[in-house]
């Protein structure tokens, strides 16, 4: 059997399966966000949240879902249809593709290449191209204003993320992401880098549009920003886009600062919880903070948004690197590679 | 074999979205193809063993230059239409720097020898056993550290160059004073009125607020 699964064959139905053992958790993962977030918002809110359909409202993502596949997709009459229709599926695609390098267990990701973090970083770049086509092709103000909003907030804040990433990669030496997570057996890099894990994070907010930096919908000026005119399953794969990215940042977010797959305490009853077990429980945290910073913080306005990326944001992570490189040169801390 | 089918049919969808990028009619979609042939350009390079030039590809041209690039085509509603009108009057023009272009082009590749030792070299890219993340970061940062500052050091120039040009000081403008906002209590601007049960609140003078 090993030796069928090392043949050019044998290696794309290998690759087939492990990927359809990501997504198809991952694709659930998504649908009970949405379910997690409704249930987090109510408590928050003081109201009780989706409780209706099945045991606590768990059917909800499903019943949701088969509401949004029976309903009808809407082109608009000027709208350049090849492009408006490819808008959701290039932004769903990026997001689910993301996954392939992120390692959720030691060496238990798909493509463990060399320059995760490289591929990480490109491909989540890319997401912008999904918002900003859906913007244009729509031909319409408030659908090409929140793309047109979407597209410099998010060049914007990946070039404080751009900065995070190299500090982190100076302390790890190495740009495999499983590297990086055994790099932090003996401490998370949250720890030593902490303002730049905030930063991240806050980044992380602005990457995904989600509130307070969601002037990409801002419902109160612009309607819904670039998903105005989606409808139906368009409409849903922007939607689970959204929140599979939300799970790709925390993901990033766990594999870069907080130890990825590794226990948080380091002795033995705790060590022999597998690390899928970790790395999902880290990754439940972070999205209940994603949640938590929607139910609680009011949206920024544009300027603000801008000044923080630019004028906050930025100096900061840049003299952090160049900080952390001299601490780690003076004192011979660097890694060798 | 598989590597080098792989290799055609990149390069193949590479040259067909260069040209799609002249002949498209609509430049949004030309901008688009144009990204496409960035993103083949970078899969070459993966192909190439180059995956540190093929990210960084990617990262630098498809996820910010040509997003700006797409930005402002979409913002600018340009008729190229009426830019063609000219296009066999200015044609012979056109061609005769095109043949100028490629006859320099060609007297340069047919003076171009390569030592033999250096063609052997050029076959491996990177030192055996090391990535070329690795081998490119210790040849930047040592060999050439002061090419590398230099250019650095230009695209510096260029930014300031760039924002000093465009940049205008609005006088009439609203600015917002971050400062000042944060000082603001809510004393300075909010008095409490107590309201008696069906009487109502009795408002303060103006001058108290």
């Amino acid at each position: 059997m090993n030796a069928f699964f090392e043949t050019n064959l044998g290696i794309v139905i290998l690759t087939l399966l492990e990927s359809l053992a990501l997504i198809v958790p991952l694709l659930i993962g998504v649908a009970y966000l949405t379910y997690f977030e409704r249930r987090v918002m109510g408590a928050i809110q003081l109201r009780r949240g989706p409780n209706i359909v099945g045991p606590f409202g768990l059917w909800q993502p499903f019943a949701d879902a088969l509401k949004m596949l029976f309903k009808e997709t809407i082109i608009p009459a000027g709208a350049d249809r090849l492009l408006f229709i490819m808008a959701p599926m290039i932004t769903f695609g990026l997001a689910v593709v993301a996954w392939a390098v992120i390692p959720v267990n030691n060496h238990w990701a798909v493509a463990n290449i060399n320059v995760g973090v490289l591929y990480l970083f490109a491909i989540s770049s890319l997401g912008v191209y999904g918002i900003i086509i859906a913007g244009w092709a729509s031909n319409s103000k408030y659908a090409f204003l929140g793309a047109l909003r979407s597209a410099a907030q998010m060049v914007s804040y990946e070039v404080s993320m751009g900065f995070i990433i190299v500090t982190v990669l100076v302390c790890v030496g190495s740009l495999n992401l499983n590297d990086i997570v055994l790099a932090q057996r003996h401490l998370w890099l949250a720890i030593p880098l902490f303002p730049l894990f905030i930063i991240f994070f806050i980044s992380g907010l602005a990457e995904t549009n989600r509130a307070p930096f969601d002037l990409a919908e801002g419902e109160s000026e612009i309607v819904a920003g670039f998903f105005v005119e989606y409808s139906a399953m368009s409409f849903a794969l922007f939607f689970l886009g959204e929140y599979a990215n939300m799970i790709l940042i925390s993901g990033m977010t766990t594999t870069l600062f907080l130890g990825g797959w590794l226990s948080p305490i380091p002795f033995a009853p705790f060590t022999l919880i597998p690390g899928v077990f970790w790395f999902l429980f880290k990754v439940l945290i972070c999205l209940f903070v994603f949640v938590w910073v929607r139910a609680t913080l009011p949206r920024l306005r544009y300027d603000q948004l801008m000044a923080l990326g630019w004028k906050v944001f930025l100096p900061i992570s840049l003299v952090y690197l160049v900080a952390v490189a001299g601490v780690m040169e003076y004192f011979g801390w660097l890694p060798n590679v | 074999m598989i590597a080098n089918l792989a290799f055609y049919l990149f390069s193949f969808i590479l040259l067909a979205s260069a040209v799609m990028v002249v002949t498209s009619r609509n430049p949004v979609h030309a901008v688009l193809f144009l990204i496409l042939a960035f993103v083949n350009a970078s899969i070459l390079f993966l192909l190439a063993g180059a995956e540190f030039l093929a990210f960084i590809l990617a990262i630098v041209y498809v996820g910010a230059v040509a997003v700006l690039f797409l930005f402002v085509v979409m913002m600018l509603d340009v008729d190229f239409a009426a830019w063609r009108e000219g296009f066999q009057r200015y044609a012979p023009i056109g061609a005769l720097v095109a043949l100028v272009l490629f006859a320099e082009l060609a007297i340069v590749m047919a003076g171009w020898t390569v030592a033999p030792a250096a063609s052997y070299a050029r076959m491996f890219p990177t030192p055996a056993n090391e990535t070329n993340t690795v081998a490119l970061g210790s040849l930047i940062y040592t060999s050439y550290l002061p090419l590398f500052q230099l250019s650095g050091m230009i695209l510096l120039v260029a930014m300031i160059g760039a924002i000093v040009l465009t940049h205008r000081d609005r006088k009439r403008a609203k600015t917002q004073n971050l400062a000042q906002q944060h000082a603001r209590k809510p004393e300075d601007t909010l008095v409490m009125v107590p309201a008696k049960l069906n009487e109502g609140a009795v408002l303060p003078e103006k001058e108290a607020l």
